[in-house]
């Protein structure tokens, strides 16, 4: 699996998208460092762009890979390796990828002005970290969907279906179902609701960190109460590692039984 | 080398193999023939683990393939489409193949008989299909398999590097390996193959020498024979 990771790898960082993925975080983070000095609403900003961004990128990058590697993947599949080393070792290669553009496209700049050792340090921190599980979330999620479909538009189609659900739908349904259900205590529901999605969870995960929660009113104060917490913490970031897990177990079920 | 018990695959409603018995056990080149449709390629892709059967066993050397993956070693598998990752060079992707498999590889001598040293630094993404298909042929015939599958190995290759591709099946042939072959083009079955097996809509319509083909259908060459084996048919 490592040596089919180090190769998808190779090639993947050597691709024209890659370079613009993260020269494209690089401009934006340095515009929005140089248009504002406090480090900590540059952090919002960029929150707001990647909770959408990355999930985006990763689940069309991941479909892309599968589908344009596929004839190479029956190379793959002729050698003396294991079948879902091949699979998890180039989704590893996507999300890697895609996870070092992230980190060195936000990261140089914000070193360049001196996160590091800043009280800031912390939350930058939280938001690189996010941005890389959304990357490995996002492209499992796209890898499992386009080894289920073998007609590539409707991977597609399905794909930016998935990530649409998440990043809009998911909300508005949520919003729609709080606003109809005013008359009962819905703290417990918000709450659980939120950690079943991988995206409002990250949201939530900077927020608290970066202590604006008063701003999310009395369901704020509840999650400060329950992800305050260290048990808390630990059940945000299980749920956060479920979300990488299981669709990678997707991958490797879908990936043994499937004819090539 | 080979045996295939009583084979079935259907891909939905569409019952490409149904139980096909084949042995190769004797080195020699055999030509797996057939229409478009007729299970060629599911066979090879069966035997390489690639399409899992519905029914049916195959063993390679003696042991059932069923959830394996190291006897894979023991074959050299010419895919028919060649389509590598587009940034990596050439050099790279050897390296690659190198690292997956065990044992010596005789890619040097390959590289010098297909001459493409100057190709070895370019991108994978910016060689020509002929060229691609030279890359793949070394790949393939890198490892000293005894099993060699060959599935449309002519296509796109220009008439020198088919001179070439000839001879280095020719001495596969040689050092006494079972080479399987899937081709429409009649004359290199003439040319190359020992013993021909005729694909039918799933089922082994034919399978003899060349000579026996010949004898059998009361024709000359070989496109001939085939297509009166077809002509006989009910359906057609």
């Amino acid at each position: 699996m490592l040596k089919i990771l180090k190769y998808s790898f190779y090639d993947l960082i050597r691709s024209r998208w890659t370079y613009s993925y993260g020269g494209f975080y690089l401009l934006f983070t340095l515009s929005l460092l140089w248009l504002s000095n406090d480090l900590s609403k540059v952090v919002i900003s960029l929150m707001n762009v990647v909770l959408l961004l990355c999930p985006l990128i990763a689940t069309m990058f991941g479909v892309m890979y599968y589908y344009n590697s596929r004839e190479f993947t029956e190379l793959l599949l002729a050698q003396p390796v294991r079948r879902t080393s091949i699979f998890l070792g180039q989704y590893l290669g996507v999300a890697g990828s895609l996870s070092a553009s992230w980190i060195i496209g936000v990261g140089v700049p914000f070193a360049l002005y001196g996160v590091f050792g800043s009280e800031q340090a912390g939350n930058f921190a939280m938001l690189l970290f996010v941005g890389v599980v959304l990357s490995f979330v996002f492209s499992a999620m796209a890898f499992f969907i386009a080894l289920k479909n073998e007609n590539r538009i409707k991977g597609f189609g399905l794909a930016i279906l998935a990530w649409l659900f998440f990043a809009v739908i998911y909300d508005g349904l949520l919003l729609l179902s709080l606003s109809l259900l005013t008359e009962y205590p819905l703290e417990k529901f918000s709450l659980i609701a939120s950690m079943l999605n991988p995206i409002d969870l990250s949201r939530i995960l900077i927020l608290l960190k970066l202590d604006v929660s008063a701003l999310m009113g009395f369901t704020g104060a509840v999650f400060r109460k329950f992800l305050g917490t260290g048990l808390g913490m630990g059940v945000a970031f299980a749920v956060l590692g479920l979300w990488v897990v299981g669709p990678v177990m997707g991958i490797r079920r879908v990936a043994g039984r499937k004819d090539f | 080398m080979i045996s295939i018990h009583h084979l079935h695959k259907a891909f939905g409603k569409n019952h490409v193999l149904n139980g096909v018995d084949l042995t190769f056990d004797t080195p020699g080149i055999v030509a797996v023939l057939g229409p478009n449709g007729s299970g060629k390629t599911t066979i090879i892709k069966s035997i390489l683990g690639m399409v899992l059967p519905d029914e049916g066993t195959i063993k390679v050397q003696g042991e059932d393939i069923k959830g394996k993956w190291l006897y894979r070693n023991q074959i050299a598998y010419l895919p028919q489409i060649a389509r590598f990752p587009e940034n990596l060079t050439v050099a790279e992707l050897l390296r690659m193949v190198k690292d997956l498999n065990t044992g010596t590889a005789h890619d040097a001598e390959l590289i010098e008989h297909f001459g493409l040293h100057d190709f070895l630094d370019k991108r994978l993404g910016n060689l020509s299909g002929g060229t691609r298909q030279k890359v793949n042929l070394v790949l393939t015939f890198m490892y000293d398999c005894p099993i060699i599958i060959l599935d449309e190995p002519t296509a796109g290759l220009d008439p020198i590097s088919l001179v070439r591709l000839k001879e280095l099946i020719n001495k596969q042939r040689m050092k006494g390996k079972t080479i399987l072959i899937t081709t429409h083009v009649m004359g290199l079955v003439e040319e190359l193959a020992d013993e021909v097996v005729f694909l039918l809509e799933g089922h082994i319509h034919f399978r003899g020498s060349l000579q026996q083909l010949k004898s059998q259908t009361g024709e000359g060459n070989v496109e001939r024979a085939i297509a009166s084996l077809l002509a006989k048919l009910p359906s057609c």
